[in-house]
């Protein structure tokens, strides 16, 4: 159970295009705040054309002059948050909340290795510096569709040098991660931050290889997955309920703003709260969750509301609801 | 921001003498961090955030289960480096869960413990306290957990041993401490304040150690290393043989160590140690040193424990800005001044890595 956050005002002071679609934003909020470490994250509230929209974004490197940095792709399915960044003008006001950390790093490791996919360079970056500071023995493999996608790689060439490795992907450059597994250290651990296929991929080679657990970190915000964000359909016959989920919002919001009651802890995937029991479903369920192991998502009889969805058509549900008038009493919009 | 607090957190603070860390769980709080600490199987101190990730209850109420920590409501497990291991009733483990684990290390006889930014946990800063080893020098030592007073009383106290005189009169407290002149130098890091006693008759607890005849001179070398560490070289040597000039051979030298971890703002853990480098086999010598210093409220740092909780207790009920300074204060002064540099350096802004412009 989280305490509950604090709201700050803040300003955006500067920004700066470091790829075609992703944009370096410098907030300064309006009283100082704590330093953070290497894989914290700021919510941000995100003004969007319906009401604004809590999103997570990591900060790059360390808050020491009273800027927090952030990078936000422009992607056309991210559930609105990241066009509402993008329409934000230099000195406009926004709100955002104490940062946190769920993606610590650790010191102290004989050996290190950072994956990125993509944007998720954004807390690698900051654990890429930190390391480089400590004087530590790791490598960061960072990929991306295009050379210019590369967001950052030339600050990141300048800090750590060699122990950077870029991947383009359409040029036929992919990373071979079984076998840098295999390279690494027994003792040492891997940072994965990218597209949900990476972080698959890695799980799965990292415990084939036999290493522990503990030692895979990474983070996901859950906003991305095998299909593009579409619109669907929820049906939960227990409460004669027909839901629209719009493209942009999750399937855990869309059935709060139906009035049906849920519970939920992080919000992103990963502590099992938010999950209903599915009970039929038209079209495939793409899971972007990380609660279920591989084997319960294969199963498909849950699903994590908040951050997975249905490609299309109609998901029917249930809800733990058991107030004897089963007729929801809510308005339904 | 809450009001800064008066201690660095960037720094290496004794946290356990390392034989109080064993197979079993320890809890302390360092600069207001709670802390669990452990003995792993391969022999290594591990230190862990005292609050489960899950509902906070303290991992120190749990169980050890070889190198990782079972919390003792609903079983989470914690490795040594504060990653879950496992989570009852589902097939996954939530990637955020973790708990802080501090840099630990030991050295000189002590757990060292880093409450501050982990990536600058060099253990290359930890203090110099070698005439704790146990070898060159010997001496027990102990510890005043949880002494009720900031600890930077504790370093004023140190730094100015005038208060011998009216503290510690009848074993080493004596007149010609106050009447002696007495230099204060300092580094970057260290402060020290120097006092030599020519010609005197020997304090009674000194005139035992020596055990010889005649008047000496008396030396009183303290050393304060930043934030929280004092040494202090001190010890007779029959007067006119040299003491001054480096030849120490006709006295006795032995050494008064202090390393003080802030526990609360207004509490702290006082680790002492007299040793010396005479009569090293004498155990009988080492326990009556030991019973001179802390014996059930008759030693020496007991008549100081009495003094600095009770300062500190006046501070509460005083609000005037707490104390007027003398010329004896110099030393404190100076180890104030450098803590107070630590801070600024620590809440100072330094330029970041990437910028929009
Ligand atoms: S709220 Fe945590 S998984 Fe959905
Ligand atoms: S409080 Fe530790 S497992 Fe629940
Ligand atoms: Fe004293």
């Amino acid at each position: 159970m989280a305490k509950p956050m604090e709201r700050i005002s803040a300003r955006l002071r500067a920004t700066r295009d470091l790829t075609p679609d992703v944009r370096l934003f410098e907030i300064e909020p309006d009283r100082p705040l704590v330093n953070v470490t290497p894989g914290s994250h700021i919510d941000v509230l995100v003004p969007t054309d319906g009401r604004p929209q809590l999103r997570s974004y990591s900060l790059l490197g360390p808050y020491t002059d009273g800027l927090y940095r952030i990078a936000v792709k422009r992607l056309a399915s991210s559930r609105g948050g990241s066009a509402g960044m993008w329409r934000l003008k230099v000195g406009e006001r926004l709100t955002i909340f104490e940062p946190r950390n769920s993606f610590e790093l650790s010191y102290g490791r004989p050996d290190y290795l950072l994956l990125a996919g993509g944007i998720g360079i954004t807390p690698i970056y900051a654990m890429a510096l930190a390391l480089n500071q400590a004087n530590a023995n790791f490598r960061l493999l960072y990929a991306a569709h295009s050379r210019r996608d590369l967001a950052l790689a030339d600050e990141l060439t300048t800090y750590v040098g060699e122990r950077l490795q870029l991947f383009v992907g359409e040029e036929g450059q992919r990373i071979d991660i079984g076998s840098e597994i295999a390279q690494l250290d027994t003792r040492g651990e891997l940072y994965v931050c990218g597209p949900f296929g990476m972080l698959e991929t890695a799980k799965q080679l990292w415990s084939q290889a036999g290493r522990p657990t503990a030692h895979l970190r990474y983070e996901t915000f859950g906003n991305t997955g095998g299909f593009a964000d579409a619109p669907f359909k929820i049906r939960i016959p227990r409460l004669s309920l027909e839901i629209d989920v719009p493209a942009h919002r999750s399937m855990l919001e869309a059935l709060e703003d139906a009035g049906v009651d849920m519970i939920f802890g992080c919000r992103r995937g990963e502590c099992g709260l938010c999950v209903l029991p599915i009970l039929e479903a038209s079209a495939e369920v793409d899971h972007r969750d990380v609660f279920f192991s591989g084997e319960e998502r294969a199963m498909n009889s849950k699903v994590c509301t908040c951050v997975s969805r249905a490609a299309s058509g109609c998901v029917t549900i249930d809800t733990p609801d058991r107030t004897p008038d089963q007729r929801h009493s809510s308005k339904v919009s | 921001m809450n009001a800064p607090k008066p201690f660095p957190l960037n720094a290496w603070y004794a946290t356990a003498w390392s034989h109080e860390i064993a197979r079993e769980l320890s809890a302390r709080t360092i600069c207001g961090k709670n802390v669990v600490l452990y003995r792993r199987l391969d022999g290594a101190v591990a230190a862990l955030e005292d609050a489960c990730w899950h509902r906070l209850l303290p991992l120190s109420l749990g169980h050890l289960k070889g190198d990782d920590v079972r919390c003792g409501y609903h079983g989470l497990v914690f490795n040594s480096a504060g990653r879950c291991s496992y989570m009852p009733a589902q097939k996954t483990i939530n990637p955020s869960a973790c708990v802080r684990a501090y840099p630990v290390a030991e050295r000189h006889r002590l757990v060292w413990l880093w409450p501050g930014d982990p990536a600058l946990a060099d253990p290359a800063k930890i203090p110099d306290f070698h005439w704790n080893d146990g070898k060159q020098w010997v001496g027990e030592g102990g510890t005043f957990y949880q002494l009720k007073c900031d600890y930077r009383l504790v370093i004023d106290n140190l730094m100015d041993l005038t208060h011998e005189t009216y503290v510690h009169a009848g074993s080493i407290g004596d007149e010609a401490i106050t009447a002696a002149p007495f230099e204060v130098t300092h580094t970057g890091n260290t402060a020290t304040m120097t006092r030599w006693m020519i010609d005197i008759e020997p304090p009674p607890f000194w005139g035992r150690q020596l055990a010889r005849p005649g008047r000496v001179d008396r030396w009183q070398i303290v050393t304060f290393q930043a934030p929280s560490v004092v040494v202090g070289d001190v010890g007779v040597a029959l007067t006119h043989t040299g003491a001054p000039q480096g030849d120490r051979s006709q006295g006795v030298s032995g050494a008064f160590l202090a390393a003080i971890s802030p526990e609360t703002e207004t509490t702290c853990h006082y680790f002492w140690n007299f040793v010396r480098n005479y009569r090293k086999d004498d155990a009988q010598l080492t326990s009556e040193l030991q019973r001179a210093h802390v014996y059930g409220g008759a030693g020496v740092y007991d008549q100081d424990h009495r003094v600095l909780e009770a300062q500190q207790a006046a501070i509460a009920n005083n609000p005037r800005s707490p104390f007027y300074d003398l010329n004896i204060d110099a030393g404190a002064l100076w180890a104030r001044r450098l803590i107070d540099r630590m801070l600024a350096d620590e809440q100072a802004p330094v330029s970041a890595n990437v910028a929009a412009e």
